[in-house]
């Protein structure tokens, strides 16, 4: 926070809130303990507003906007939970679901996944768009790490992560539309890929199963991604 | 002659020098050599017409290269000057006949009327040189009054008069939405910082649509001129044109245009011998649709990935490389000069209250003449259509007329006398777009056209968000399965949800605009979405049905 920055007071769900210029609707909404559903974000990465659940009414203006990216301002009113955007966020979430292979009861990440998660807090109990079932590979060259592109959501956190943290940038996107996957370095099986510097930070960030480490059970795996916060700020960077 | 190191007094002379060299000429025939007419092997009709001139031993007679003429389904096309025949379809065994008929009587089995609407219902600013000049020379370009408004505009005007002038012509953008180019103009010159550029999109890639392209190849200094202009109104001095690599004519002659600008100080330092600096660079996009997006191409002219991120801040504010950007569409650069050198008041004389100006359009799809036509705003579609374009061929009914490409809609035949203008198609459920309009007849199935278009928007979805990435994909699955007979009621409504939460979710133009051949298509034909799901019909009879009667069996099974 600088010194000149101003603060805003707004109303987020019928509740007055406060808060600094530069923050974002979804900051001023956490901050108060208000429930914004996110995917594509994490503290500590920058946003790309891509998975599109955290879209939110705002008074006057006839376009969602999304939380992660909206800057607050002076009388603003957000509406965070309504029917519609119920519906849209679980219509969302099913084609999340109908892109991949999820399939919960054989994943490792089961139980701490947070697409599973979010389905379950978002009433998503079923799919009713068509399965796509694509043939996608898994990549186990890595010694420490598999990677299982049937279980990516595309939320390009690891793509950040490796990136804008580590600085390695061994992740990347290949191909457009639903062709779209990760692939690291020139698309080459990971253990070959020689940016890599076996952090395992993308293992760390990554919501799914998609990025797990090898040799754990399920109950083992589950992901601590909450080192990007401490990291930028031992670092002197502001998040 | 070469053109150099012109200052603002030099313009009308080089002009003046040209049009008395035009004047000498006793015959110029003009041949098209735009993409469509060399497709047919123009070129070689030209080499042939002017092999046969030498040899006929005549004088004062030139064959000369132009843009193009607008006609392109009677290709390749040549126009007699000063008498104005217009011949259709030449092949190079026709030149000597051609040749040998110069001022006895027009070669009858090739003459192309040219009192038709096709001819006379135009109006053309846009493409008021196309055809006419040489899109090669410079000099001719200049003969026919080319970069005068710029020489204006730095010596005459200051930039917010330029401004000023743009906003009272009411312009609006004609890349696709409309927005108000004054504005947008102005925005970006009160944006803070020393830096700003100024983008010209070129990444013209709606199906059916080849306006731009043909501005480019017939009239390039039009559009660096336009920019030029903007340029020195909003304070930048570095450009880029983005062009997508699939116009290779395009691209070359663009590329010679600015050589000779540059040269000749039309472009580069010292614009004119004044202290306006303004550099044009190529950009040339590797295929992508999604980047005729603006912030898809300031990411893909950064050299990043071509994908669109959420707005504000929009590019006036942060653009390239941060700094204020403009981004206007060819057509829109095209209009500028003629807006300065014929005044606002003109311009705005032209077309309705709020779309003023005229458009430019691609004709194409069951329409007998396909090519490129240049109307007012308002000239109501049944006029493009049955005057201009001289109807269906084949004796076929009009069915609906698709605007606006993959974002666009279907207009049924019941609507053609809506005029043209950005908030009527809008209120039909379509949009005005850059210009493509499909003509479709009563053989094609509005659930393929649907799908054809879905098709397009899913193989061109860059895959950043989920509602587009996945949506276009399950949108065009379940349209898939209505054309082959095997979709229920449940899919249809599915479909519909599907459309709405792809609208209001995507990030950017691309998936919002998505559906909105589907949507548009279900409001005027959802009986054929209907005869497809319950009675295993297509009306139009194109979609095959080899599965449906075991599906129509087996779902009585399941009432059973």
């Amino acid at each position: 926070m600088t010194v000149s920055e101003r603060v805003k007071t707004l109303v987020i769900d019928g509740r007055d809130v406060s808060a600094r210029e530069s923050q974002t609707i979804l900051e001023a909404a956490q901050e108060e303990g208000i429930f914004i559903p996110t995917m594509c974000r994490l503290e500590g990465l920058s946003e790309v507003g891509a998975c599109r659940l955290c879209l939110v009414e705002v008074k006057g203006s006839n376009k969602l906007l999304p939380a992660c990216v909206t800057r607050v301002e002076e009388g603003m009113e957000v509406q965070t939970r309504t029917a519609r955007l119920d519906r849209y966020r679980r219509t969302l979430l099913e084609l999340l679901f109908a892109e991949g292979n999820h399939i919960c009861a054989v994943c490792v990440a089961n139980g701490h996944c947070e697409l599973q998660t979010m389905a379950q807090k978002l009433g998503m109990d079923h799919v009713r768009v068509p399965y796509r079932a694509p043939r996608r590979t898994v990549d186990a060259s890595h010694a420490r790490f598999t990677f299982d592109a049937n279980r990516c959501i595309l939320c390009t956190r690891c793509v950040r992560v490796c990136d804008e943290i580590e600085g390695a940038h061994t992740w990347d996107i290949m191909g457009r539309g639903v062709e779209s996957r990760v692939i690291a370095d020139l698309n080459e099986p990971w253990g070959e890929a020689t940016s890599c510097t076996s952090c395992g930070k993308c293992v760390q960030v990554c919501p799914t199963g998609a990025l797990v480490e090898k040799g754990k059970a399920v109950a083992e795996s589950v992901k601590r991604p909450n080192f990007l916060p401490y990291l930028k700020r031992t670092r002197g960077q502001h998040s | 002659m070469t053109l150099q190191s012109l200052i603002p007094d030099d313009l009308p002379r080089v002009a003046a020098a040209e049009q008395a060299a035009a004047a000498e000429r006793e015959y110029t025939i003009h041949v098209c050599m735009a993409a469509g007419c060399l497709s047919q092997h123009s070129d070689q009709v030209k080499q042939r017409l002017e092999q046969q001139l030498q040899a006929s031993g005549r004088e004062h007679c030139c064959v000369k290269g132009v843009g193009c003429m607008g006609l392109c389904s009677a290709g390749p096309l040549v126009s007699v000057r000063p008498a104005g025949t217009l011949y259709r379809a030449v092949t190079p065994d026709d030149a000597p006949e051609i040749i040998e008929n110069l001022g006895v009587a027009p070669v009858e089995r090739l003459v192309c009327p040219t009192n038709r609407p096709f001819f006379t219902q135009q109006t053309k600013i846009v493409l008021a040189n196309s055809g006419e000049i040489d899109p090669e020379r410079l000099e001719e370009c200049l003969a026919a009054g080319g970069y005068q408004q710029l020489a204006h505009a730095l010596t005459q005007l200051t930039p917010v008069q330029v401004i000023e002038q743009v906003t009272r012509s009411g312009l609006r953008g004609r890349g696709g939405a409309g927005y108000p180019t004054g504005l947008k103009w102005s925005t970006v010159a009160k944006a803070g910082g020393n830096q700003k550029y100024v983008i010209c999109n070129a990444d013209e890639g709606d199906p059916g649509a080849f306006m731009d392209r043909s501005v480019l190849e017939s009239d390039p200094h039009r559009v660096l001129e336009g920019m030029a202009i903007a340029a020195y109104a909003i304070g930048a001095n570095e450009g880029y044109i983005y062009i997508r690599a699939e116009y290779p004519l395009a691209i070359k002659r663009l590329q010679t245009a600015i050589r000779q600008a540059e040269r000749a100080q039309l472009l580069g330092r010292s614009i004119l011998g004044t202290s306006f600096h303004f550099h044009i660079h190529l950009r040339l996009g590797a295929g992508a649709y999604v980047c005729g997006e603006e912030t898809a191409l300031i990411a893909s002219i950064e050299g990043k990935r071509g994908q669109p991120r959420p707005r504000p801040p929009y590019p006036a504010e942060s653009g390239l490389w941060r700094s204020p950007t403009l981004i206007n569409n060819v057509e829109t650069f095209a209009n500028i000069a003629p807006i300065i050198g014929c005044g606002p008041e003109w311009f705005a004389s032209i077309g309705t209250e709020r779309s003023k100006g005229t458009k430019v359009f691609a004709l194409a799809g069951k329409i007998a003449n396909t090519g490129l036509i240049e109307v007012p705003m308002g000239t109501p579609l049944r006029q493009i259509i049955n005057e201009i374009g001289e109807g269906i061929p084949g004796g076929q009914r009009c069915k609906a007329v698709q605007t606006g490409g993959p974002s666009g809609g279907c207009i049924p035949a019941e609507y053609l006398d809506t005029p043209v203008d950005y908030e009527s198609l809008g209120a039909l459920g379509s949009i005005m777009g850059s210009g493509g309009m499909i003509v479709i007849d009563e053989r094609s199935c509005m659930v393929d056209v649907a799908r054809f278009f879905m098709e397009f928007s899913m193989s061109e979805s860059c895959g950043k968000c989920v509602p587009c990435r996945v949506g276009t994909a399950e949108m065009h699955e379940l349209l898939a399965r209505i054309g082959q007979g095997r979709a229920t009621l449940a899919d249809l409504e599915l479909l519909q949800e599907l459309c709405e939460t792809v609208k209001y979710t995507s990030l950017c133009g691309l998936g919002q605009a998505a559906p909105n051949p589907v949507l548009s298509t279900l409001r005027y034909f959802k009986d054929e979405y209907l005869a497809h799901i319950t009675n295993h019909v297509c009306p139009a009879g194109q979609c095959q049905f080899e599965e449906a009667e075991l599906l129509a069996i087996e779902e009585q099974g399941v009432q059973l």
